[in-house]
């Protein structure tokens, strides 16, 4: 019996001790940002690469000191890229009363942390949540779904779109267009073909296709048809497996056309190309390490090297280093975390970026609008992708005011 | 005409690459009734394995080594684990699968990291074989053509020519009745499981680096793997070879053509326009469905023909 | 077996109606109770997450419990179980767009309903193609349908509303109860309704001529056959009835999240009313209870904890088929002779006994595990390691041998104790049969 007593109250003990660990809360001096992305199953990478990129960018802000004597911390939470998922990880955000949710990948999680966010913040005003977009690209989100509640530091396609047309070397006359058959890839293709008609006439689509999204295993049968076009250029807006087997195919039946992509600059293209895409794959970049040693920038070109003395990928996050910056002033601003007024301090601020480019949060429709970068990939740059010993170099930039485009955002803005 | 030759071509490299996958899990299945959701896993491991080996002793060892680590991993899962669970039914083994498709896909994770990884094809082999109509042929894809050939005449030979063949072949049909005569069917099982993993590692090593390596490539060929068996029929090595080739050709054709079902009602003066979902399923592109044609065929042929193509039983 | 389990009690009398009826007022005050163990008093309100879980929990009892009319009642495997459940979904929230607009005077209440009846309609058309088979063939037509459904979802926009999904606000302001539905609490309350109704009625379900016949055709479909009855129509009805209690289950996940994607069609949700069926025990009509919460509690809980959860799941699974083929409520069921026999109380020692070294190999497991994973991803992701609520220096090699420790000693440790307890649980059924 007595063996029986002390084995119940090991087990309690035991049990006791992982209760006890659930419960202890880190203390409350940091300013919690939830992060909601897929940190598990098959999209797992998209997920894992952001936040490498955000722990380094969180550091270094955390280094300058952070807002209001506080530095940032992350809460991660898996969504699995499931809209579903993220609702749920939303609510557990706003029962810890974290004033940030943060995105990144999937605009279909966008959209429905958008619509979320609105009705939680109407349904709770004393538990206010900001949302913050660092990678969801779908237009939409700043125009017909625009909200108070949600900033976009990140290009939309359209502003994309715009880089991706103006950029087109005039030699080229004839495009193909191959896009995801999805929100994404359509909204691609309506934005590409609005802004040939309206910067570039002279070119010809040859073709105008769709292709199923994360369903084509051979690409052989699409670089075929291709090559009959007789197009100069693909201008695709595929990424991951899609433009990996997509480019990789091209390459090996020698299909000698331009490749002038939307997100050939994402991990994984690069590998996926090769050699073999050199000088005629070219993306829409946000920015990229070349950029520094272009621009004979010290301090960026400082933050390139730390940046690459721990991790062996490309950083194209420099929107997001903008967007902590703005985020630091407006807590400063509004002295404190209150959703209200860091959103009020955010709208219409403006803020230098690395490059030393004026970056503007547009108070209509709460998107960042700042500089594109247009690149090829190449030999012969300081910082190569993914150890393929080719890099990305600027061939041309917008400015902002040419990304500054008309936005249909009617926003309802709180009253108190 | 041009792009029909080309595409013949594709579609057959295609469906060889298919039918490397789905030959051993037809085996599985027909004689051990296993839905082996794992069987894409291995086919990823064997991937990465030929990536990891290719770095330390080049690719043409790897091509050997790879698919026997395939193997060996395919009779281990089969004496430790599916033989304890045999016992209690079909499901059990089916989730059992499940459960390692998790697991895999996890370790793969783990070891390698989430990016896809630099496996490429050997410089010995990167080359064009010919052109045709402008367009290369790589060398890589003849060679895949053949290693795949080799394969169907090694399982043609071992299935006709041995004993161990005959019994098999035997087990596929009538497994119960091959244990009645006294064969050891729990060591033919073993074979055959890690036969067929041996398979899918090899299709792994030689389309890993035809397609990209990456740890979402198995989710990526499960599901259609098992339209190929079901559509070949059970206890069909021929069917299964016709239904691979067919799905390769199936998915290389239905890119090159623009047409909709729209396009045939405009003959008979029917014009439909694409505001609602039914004007939408009708006006789209045969391009743009190809990979749903597949299933569709496998429903079709399952209402009419629940054994398949060429079953030998009722599945 | 539950039915046997009922039999044995008194079967008349108001004592007996109390004693029957016992496991579902539990259930349903349970049910009741649970949102207010979470209650954030600090600053008075309900737990957001806990909520949302346990509504979760709600629709998957709903969705696993009509998965296991197919399949433990009918021997069907289905693939497609999702589709049902996705595609009310979507009709819900076209309804609720209606109903919003002021187009469809339902009041929120019978929302579900409708959803159920949607779900119906989609039961009989896909029920149509895939029951003209059964055992493999009909499993295979309904991965197809699954895929099939799932590609179009991303593809075709009037319905479906592409990859972005559909999208409702519930608060449609009509309610038989005056209710506003804003607060998740008030959805938990509906789906809690929903969910008993549903239980019941799949519970007499069972009990129907066609409950019973899909059992027999489930056993021995020829003897059916022989006996006069068309199993292929069986199955038919048994498939659409399924999909009326699936689509319920669809209506209240658009109420709940007021988003349907196309993962709500996608295959990985019928495979999980699948591993909710079988984990829970899919030869009980409770069993897919306890797997829905046991699943939804790993999916939701724990991958909030640890990005390997789907190792913890996969072992999981490996460790039930092959340890307690008949699921978490077989196990349970076991226990009934011994405690007939009034010797349960002989098991209490044995268990602890071995209740000690499995919760070593666990530690241990997981301790491997997550130093793993975070050797390889966690570290370069910049995020600290915590294991159970301490921080763990991984470099050092203190928690790497505790935790392989724990795990191999753990591990001898648990099959010496498992040998005993066999030797225990022989001795007591012997016992109990005599």
């Amino acid at each position: 019996m007595q063996r029986l007593r002390l084995l119940a109250i090991t087990c309690l003990m035991l049990l006791g001790l992982a209760v006890a660990g659930q419960r202890s809360l880190a203390a409350d001096d940091t300013i919690k940002i939830g992060y909601i992305d897929p940190f598990s199953g098959a999209f797992a990478s998209g997920g894992d690469a952001s936040l490498k990129m955000f722990q380094f960018i969180v550091d270094y802000i955390n280094a300058k000191g952070g807002a209001l004597g506080k530095k940032f911390e992350l809460v991660t939470f898996d969504d699995k890229l499931q809209p579903a998922e993220a609702l749920i990880a939303l609510k557990s955000v706003t029962d810890q009363n974290l004033p940030f949710v943060m995105s990144c990948v999937g605009s279909n999680v966008g959209s429905a942390l958008i619509d979320a966010v609105n009705k939680h913040n109407a349904r709770n005003p004393d538990n206010r949540v900001l949302q913050i977009n660092c990678g969801q690209l779908a237009t939409e989100l700043t125009n017909e779904q625009c909200s108070f509640w949600h900033f976009r530091f990140t290009g939309s396609v359209e502003m994309r779109a715009v880089a991706r047309i103006k950029s087109l070397p005039q030699s080229v006359k004839s495009v193909y267009l191959l896009n995801q058959d999805y929100l994404f890839g359509q909204s691609i293709e309506k934005d590409t073909k609005r802004f040939l008609a309206e910067y570039r006439p002279d070119i010809k689509i040859v073709a105008d296709e769709f292709i199923p999204l994360m369903q084509i295993k051979d690409f052989a049968p699409y670089v075929t048809k291709i090559k009959a076009s007789g197009a100069q250029s693909l201008l695709t807006g595929n990424y991951g497996p899609d433009l990996n087997l997509l480019l990789k195919a091209a390459v090996d039946a020698g299909l000698e056309i331009r490749f002038d992509t939307y997100l050939a600059h994402v991990i994984g293209a690069a590998t996926a190309m090769g050699s073999a895409g050199e000088g005629r794959v070219t993306s829409v970049l946000d920015d990229h390490e070349n950029i520094p040693s272009e621009e004979h920038n010290a301090e960026a070109e400082d933050f390139v090297k730390k940046w690459r003395a721990t991790h062996d990928f490309m950083f194209i996050a420099v929107p997001s280093v903008t967007q902590f910056e703005m985020m630091v002033r407006a807590i400063n601003q509004a002295g404190s975390t209150d959703a209200v007024k860091v959103a009020l301090a955010l709208e219409g601020m403006e803020q230098k970026d690395l490059f030393g480019a004026t970056n503007i949060m547009r108070k209509d429709d709460h998107q960042l609008l700042y500089p594109y970068y247009e690149g090829v990939f190449t030999k012969n740059v300081k910082y190569d992708a993914e150890k393929t010993g080719l890099g990305w170099k600027t061939e041309f930039k917008t400015t902002v005011a040419d990304e500054t485009l008309p936005t249909t955002c009617k926003m309802k803005r709180p009253s108190s | 005409m041009q792009i029909g030759l080309i595409s013949l071509l594709d579609g057959l490299v295609y469906g060889m690459l298919l039918f490397m996958l789905a030959s051993g899990l037809t085996l599985i299945l027909s004689m051990m009734g296993v839905l082996n959701f794992a069987h894409a896993s291995v086919y990823m491991l064997g991937a990465y394995f030929a990536y990891e080996l290719s770095r330390w002793v080049g690719f043409w060892p790897a091509l050997i080594i790879a698919p026997l680590l395939c193997g060996a991993i395919g009779a281990a899962i089969e004496v430790w684990g599916l033989r304890r669970v045999h016992h209690n039914g079909h499901i059990a083994e089916l989730l059992f699968t499940f459960g390692l498709v998790f697991i895999i896909g996890r370790a793969v994770q783990m070891a390698w990291g989430m990016l896809p990884m630099p496996y490429r094809v050997p410089a010995s082999l990167d080359f064009p074989l010919f052109s045709l109509y402008g367009e290369n042929f790589p060398a890589y894809r003849g060679f895949m053509l053949l290693i795949s050939a080799l394969m169907l005449l090694t399982i043609w030979l071992l299935l006709k020519k041995t004993r161990i063949g005959l019994i098999i072949q035997a087990a596929l049909t009538h497994p119960s009745m091959v244990s009645a005569l006294g064969h050891d069917v729990p060591s033919v099982f073993t074979i055959v499981f890690a036969g067929g993993s041996l398979l899918a590692g090899l299709a792994g090593v030689i389309a890993g680096n035809y397609l990209t390596t990456e740890s979402s490539m198995a989710d990526a060929m499960g599901p259609i793997v098992f339209v190929v068996v079901i559509f070949g029929g059970l206890g069909s090595l021929a069917g299964c070879f016709i239904a691979s080739i067919l799905m390769g050709m199936v998915q290389t054709f239905s890119v090159v053509m623009e047409w909709s079902f729209a396009d045939m009602l405009r003959p008979l003066g029917i014009s439909v326009s694409a505001d609602d979902l039914l004007g939408e399923i009708l006006t789209i592109s045969i391009s743009r469905i190809g990979p749903l044609v597949p299933y569709v065929l496998l429903i079709v042929i399952l209402l009419f023909r629940p054994r398949g193509l060429m079953g030998t039983r009722e599945t | 077996m539950s039915d046997t389990a009922l039999r044995a009690l008194p079967s008349r009398g108001p004592a007996a109606i109390a004693v029957r009826l016992w496991p579902w007022i539990a259930a349903l005050l349970v049910s009741v109770i649970l949102p207010w163990l979470f209650y954030d008093f600090q600053h008075g309100r309900q737990s957001g997450f806990m909520v949302s879980m346990l509504s979760q929990t709600g629709m998957m009892i709903i969705f696993a419990l009509s998965f296991n009319m197919l399949m433990g009642q009918a021997g069907l495997l289905s693939f497609c179980h999702s589709v049902l459940f996705g595609l009310a979904g979507y009709s819900t929230v076209h309804f609720l767009n209606a109903a919003g607009a002021g187009q469809l005077p339902v009041p929120m209440e019978l929302i579900p309903l409708l959803a159920g009846l949607s779900g119906l309609g989609f039961g009989i058309v896909f029920g149509y193609m895939a029951c003209k088979q059964r055992s493999t063939a009909f499993a295979m037509i309904t991965l197809g349908i699954v895929q099939l459904v799932t590609t179009a979802a991303t593809m075709f926009h009037h319905f479906f509303g592409g990859e972005g999904g559909v999208k409702t606000d519930r608060e449609i302001g009509i309610s038989l109860f005056g209710l506003e539905y804003g607060q998740s609490i008030q959805v938990y309350y509906l789906i809690v309704a929903w969910m008993m109704i549903s239980a019941v009625g799949m519970y007499f379900h069972t009990m129907t001529p066609l409950g019973r016949m899909a059992n027999a055709c489930r056993d021995n479909h020829e003897r059916a056959q022989f006996v006069g009855y068309d199993p292929r129509i069986v199955r038919f009805l048994q498939f659409a009835v399924s999909g009326f209690y699936a689509g319920v289950a669809g209506g209240l996940f658009a109420i709940t999240y007021e988003i349907v994607t196309f993962d709500a069609v996608a295959a990985p949700l019928a495979a999980n009313a699948l591993l909710m069926a079988y984990i829970g025990g899919a030869t009980t009509f409770f069993g897919p209870v306890l797997g829905a919460i046991l699943i939804t509690l790993l999916q939701s809980g724990v991958s909030l904890m640890s990005n390997s959860w789907l190792v913890y799941v996969g072992v999981l699974f490996i460790a039930m088929v092959t340890f307690a083929p008949t699921g978490l409520t077989g196990i349970i069921l076991e226990h009934a002779p011994i405690a007939r026999a009034g010797l349960l109380r002989r098991l209490v020692v044995p268990y602890l006994r071995i209740l000690l070294p499995g919760l070593v190999v666990l530690f241990g497991f997981v301790g491997v595990v997550e130093l793993l994973s975070f050797l390889t991803i966690g570290m370069a992701q910049g995020k600290r390691l915590e294991l159970f609520g301490r921080a763990v220096d991984i470099f050092g090699s203190a928690p790497w041998i505790a935790s392989l420790a724990c795990l191999l000693g753990g591990g001898f440790w648990l099959t010496r104790e498992s040998r005993h307890f066999k030797r225990v649980w022989d001795g007591l059924t012997e016992v109990a049969r005599r």
